[in-house]
């Protein structure tokens, strides 16, 4: 295994963990401000990457289908949280679970219905492809590179939102103390269903920016939803910091893990059984990760206890 | 849309009587996926099915959803056997579920028709002598692409799947026909959508050549991913991930990517050039090889009533065997297993317009079979 | 609460009059689909326990009622290829005998839900629902790549195991072993939930600070609990193995620990008789609107969208009026 390999695929790992991030935050301020497990983030993900398919489809351009996909997913953020998800704040987290389970199964069976069975397509810019070499040897995919500068602006973005501006005022003082800020006279079904949106778009970039390289199709939002709580979770909820942080772990774990782990065993035992069992335990490999931080520290890395 | 659903309600009204007054000889269930994840798959198979019988009075078919689960499709096997009483049943899109019902219901006296799964199981020791592939047996397509990779010249292939038994399968069907070394062997994730850290191990690994089994999404991304790596070096993988259904989706990065299918759009012979434009016209969309497999399917069906009742299932059985109907694919019989003998072509994705789609540029293996058939105790 | 005995009553009627129907008239499926009913159910009263009585939300008991599944397929895979299943330290076959089996099945879920519970219960609100989900998303990851049994494939037994002196082949018999294991389960619910201890876990879902203060170990009640909950699961997922003659990691999915929950909280939570109509409710939704339409699933979520903004209280809630109108 030569260095390259190694500094490559930790950048694959990064990418990765950036993506995470662009979904586990929504979903941790979501939960921070308004207390709501929201299942249903994957869903805007997956919207989206449909809007984008579609824009791109129309126009030729993934820069306006990129728009779209924030606008398409904002719009439906706003909608879905005005009709449903507003009556669950005062809910207990279970009515939150399955409320946001079954708007799963609504919008996958409403999207498939609308846009066919079959994926979709969507593509990169023709300037974003291919490769660049970023030091001596090591080249890297252009888009992906993209995709990780994205990620860290989108993060910075975040912070200065959160520290400098009206809206993080409110939205830290509504993680601190939700009734305290109605008293104050902030109009907090505003607040909540900007936040909502705020999270939804990011969940709705995310999944464009991935479409792109992968597949927009019905049901992509489900097994990127379940790494996104991993990511809280391990983070803390409701943590921004824990989220970026959690993102990134995760993201190089996995990454690393399936890669290298059947090579390491391949030192122990024969090379068809470090194969099989290598790759059986890369792909478990979070949820171990996951479940130790736990129950080394059971509110997360960054939570509060 | 409409249309579709107006036919299945007619069918639902048709297959609502128990008696068969209308004429009916035969009842058919199929349960196929079509819904969730995978749907458009199942949704071919069907739609090429009621192609292939429009018209014909004597069938009635119950269709329903398995969602892909296998206990759903034991359920609706179950049910079908029980309740429906139905004489046949097919439409099963995945190997898992066909291990979950093929068995029990071909103990039970039904037939099988598999208009797409067909595990290595079911080809050798498992084999039934009322369970009849019309598909393919599931290692033929990697096989082909092996052979192919020989005539090709590939010295060093680098070979991914995804870590569950067809993906294993897939692998060793490629390296029983391929002679060179290979630079790499990866089972990925089952689902996972992105191969940046394989692509990275493919390029380290110096391979001349990749072979991939990654059905569905999984094969969009890769595709995707790997055209944008910039690596330089020829792909051949089976038809699942450059099939028609599938290729919008994947875009230009499929272009010039050589496949393997049992059939193509362009097979020159009648019953071919029929079933394409009559696809075409009834359903407003190219057809796909499950389409064909579910038009092949059911056009056997067809065939083996023209001189045997389903009451006598001996005879109805040596009809089905015969395999005496003008296959999509050309020339087409059954081996011992039952499972097909037939051509497998290498094709290569084009453009015809704005349209991506297959060609056809050589025949991979001729008049293959599978090397099941010698565990098949029939 | 009168109205809503009566319906339970009309319930368990039903779960007995609708499979003699099916006898009489020659519709198995029938039977077929009340014991899948049943054994839903009885899945769904173990999850009751730990969710609706004591408040614990797990996301995982998939987990259980998958391993409880596999345990099944596995002894009788062994059986079927008379293999040993174990060659040390002493030889171990497996078998095709339910009296066997079950013990076994409990056993294996009993340790796993101990294991499972012991690591999950440090931890609690979200944190607990998340890695509940974490464990069930191993075994499940586990299962698809561990080729021995299958993997994705998943593992048939074509015959279902067999009890003594009965043909279980035989739909009715089938149901009516099923039957008699719901009629257990309900019966230990009862007990547990009138039962002193029960007081103890159903404090705990209140105010669990409070019942630490008189001196309770509210960890070794909720593990305790815990226990029973994934035990009840596993037992369910055994007879489900049997029902299909099939097991597959789709039991382990996340999906399966949704299902179940629904079922919970369709039939209304912390009710005896909640999970039974909650999982026929389920049921009876997934064939009707399957035979009208291809998106179900859209219909499907709406109802439950539906029911969960404005009928909180799950089906049986309908019935109870007055309760609905304290709450």
């Amino acid at each position: 295994m030569t260095n390259i390999l190694f500094i490559e695929q930790l950048l694959n790992g990064i990418q990765f963990g950036t993506m995470l991030f662009l979904m586990s935050a929504g979903l941790t301020l979501i939960f921070g401000v308004m207390g709501l497990i929201n299942l249903a983030h994957g869903s805007f993900y997956m919207i989206g990457a449909f809007c984008a398919a579609l824009v791109a489809g129309l126009t030729g351009s993934f820069w306006l289908a990129l728009g779209a996909s924030l606008c398409g997913a904002a719009i439906a953020g706003v909608l879905i949280e005005i009709l449903i998800i507003r009556r669950l704040y005062r809910r207990d987290h279970l009515d939150q679970v399955l409320a946001t389970f079954a708007l799963i199964l609504l919008l996958s069976e409403g999207v498939r219905w609308y846009f066919g069975a079959f994926p979709l397509y969507l593509s990169i810019p023709e300037s974003l492809n291919g490769t660049i070499p970023i030091f001596e040897e090591i080249i890297y995919s252009k888009y992906r590179l993209f995709i990780i500068l994205m990620g860290f602006l989108i993060a910075i973005g975040l912070y200065i939102l959160i520290t400098k501006t009206r809206l993080g005022i409110r939205i830290r003082a509504g993680q601190n103390d939700r009734e305290m800020i109605s008293a104050l006279g902030v109009d907090i079904s505003k607040l909540y269903t900007v936040v909502f949106a705020l999270g939804a778009s990011l969940a709705g970039l995310s999944g464009a920016l991935i479409g792109a390289i992968q597949s927009v199709e019905v049901g992509m939002g489900e097994p990127i939803l379940i790494l996104a709580f991993v990511v809280i979770v391990i983070g803390g909820i409701g943590s921004i910091k824990g989220a970026f942080i959690g993102s990134i772990l995760v993201g190089v774990t996995d990454t690393l893990g399936r890669v290298f782990l059947p090579d390491l065993l391949k030192i122990f035992i024969e090379p068809s059984y470090a194969t099989s069992i290598g790759s059986s335990i890369g792909s478990m490999l979070i949820y171990i990760l996951m479940a130790l931080i736990l129950i080394i520290k059971p509110s997360g890395l960054f939570g509060k206890s | 849309m409409k249309r579709l659903t107006t036919t299945l309600a007619a069918l639902m009204i048709m297959t609502s009587s128990s008696i068969f007054a209308d004429g009916h000889q035969l009842k058919v269930g199929m349960i196929t996926t079509l819904s969730g994840g995978g749907s458009g798959l199942g949704i071919d198979v069907r739609d090429g099915f009621m192609l292939a019988i429009k018209g014909n009075q004597k069938i009635s078919v119950i269709v329903k959803d398995d969602q892909r689960k296998p206990d759903i499709a034991v359920q609706l096997a179950d049910k079908m056997i029980q309740s429906d009483k139905v004489d046949v049943l097919t439409g099963i899109i995945w190997s898992n579920l066909a291990m979950a019902v093929v068995p029990a219901a071909v103990n039970q006296g039904k037939f099988y028709l598999s208009p797409n799964a067909g595990p290595s199981q079911l080809a050798g020791k498992g084999c039934h002598e009322n369970y009849f592939n019309v598909a393919w047996q599931n290692d033929n397509l990697h096989e082909a692409a092996g052979g192919y990779a020989n005539s090709a010249g590939f010295k060093n292939s680098f070979i991914l799947a995804p870590n569950y038994p067809a993906g294993k399968d897939a692998l060793t069907g490629y390296k029983r026909f391929f002679k060179g070394k290979l630079a790499g062997e990866v089972y990925t994730k089952l689902g996972q959508k992105d191969y940046a850290a394989e692509i990275a191990q493919i390029r380290a690994s110096g391979a001349d050549s990749v072979f991939f089994f990654l059905p569905g999404g999984m094969g969009i991304g890769f595709m995707k991913q790997f055209s944008q790596s910039g690596i330089k070096i020829p792909v051949v993988g089976p038809a699942f991930s450059f099939d028609q259904g599938i290729l919008k989706a994947v875009g230009d990065a499929a272009l010039g990517v050589k496949n393997t299918s049992q059939w193509s759009k362009d097979i020159d012979n009648p019953a071919n050039k029929k079933f394409v434009s009559d696809f075409q016209s009834e359903y407003g969309r190219l057809p796909s090889l499950y389409a064909s497999q579910g038009y092949d399917t059911g056009k056997l069906l067809i065939s083996a009533m023209v001189n045997a009742k389903i009451d006598d299932k001996d005879k109805f059985r040596d009809e089905l065997r015969k395999a005496n109907f003008s296959s999509t694919r050309g020339k087409f019989s059954f081996d011992k297993n039952h499972h097909p003998i037939q051509d497998i072509y290498v094709r290569e994705v084009i453009k015809e317009g704005k349209t991506l789609t297959n060609k056809i540029v050589s025949v991979g293996l001729k008049d293959h079979s599978n090397v099941y058939v010698a565990e098949c105790k029939m | 609460m009168i109205i809503e005995k009566l319906f339970n009553k009309w319930i368990l009627f039903l779960l007995i009059i609708i499979p003699i129907f099916g006898l009489i008239f020659e519709e198995p499926y029938y039977i077929t689909l009340t014991t899948k009913v049943i054994i839903l159910a009885i899945a769904g009263i173990g999850l009751n326990l730990a969710l609706g009585y004591c408040g614990l939300i797990s996301f995982g008991h998939a987990a259980f009622f998958g391993t409880g599944g596999y345990v099944t397929g596995i002894l009788s895979f062994h059986a079927l290829n008379e293999e040993l299943l174990f060659s040390w330290p002493i030889d171990i076959f497996g078998s095709s005998e339910m009296l066997i089996i079950w013990p076994v099945a409990i056993l294996v879920c009993a340790f796993l839900s101990l294991i499972i519970g012991f690591l999950s219960l440090r931890t609690s609100g979200v944190y607990f629902i998340m890695i509940t989900l974490a464990f069930a998303q191993m075994l499940y990851f586990f299962s698809i790549s561990w080729p021995t049994y299958g993997g994705e494939d998943g593992l048939s037994i074509y015959v279902r195991n067999s009890f003594p002196m009965v043909n279980t082949m035989d739909p009715f018999t089938f149901y009516f072993i099923c039957l008699v294991w719901l009629m257990i389960t309900l019966f230990i619910s009862f007990k547990l939930i009138n039962s002193a201890f029960g007081m103890a876990f159903q404090a705990i879902k209140q105010n669990e600070e409070r019942v630490k203060s008189v001196g309770i170990e509210t960890y070794k009640v909720k593990l305790i609990v815990f226990v029973i909950s994934g035990t009840m699961a596993g037992l369910a997922g055994s007879l489900y193995t049997d029902l299909n003659r099939f097991v597959s990691p789709s039991v382990l999915d996340w999906h399966t620990s949704g299902e179940i929950m629904i079922f919970v909280i369709l039939g209304g939570m912390a009710r005896l008789y909640g999970p039974i109509v909650g999982a026929a409710f389920f049921i009876i939704l997934e064939q009707t609107l399957g035979t009208y339409t291809e998106n179900w699933q859209f219909w499907l979520g709406l109802i439950l969208i539906l029911e969960i903004l404005y009928a909180r209280s799950g089906i049986l809630g309908l019935f109870d009026k007055k309760k609905n109108n304290e709450k």
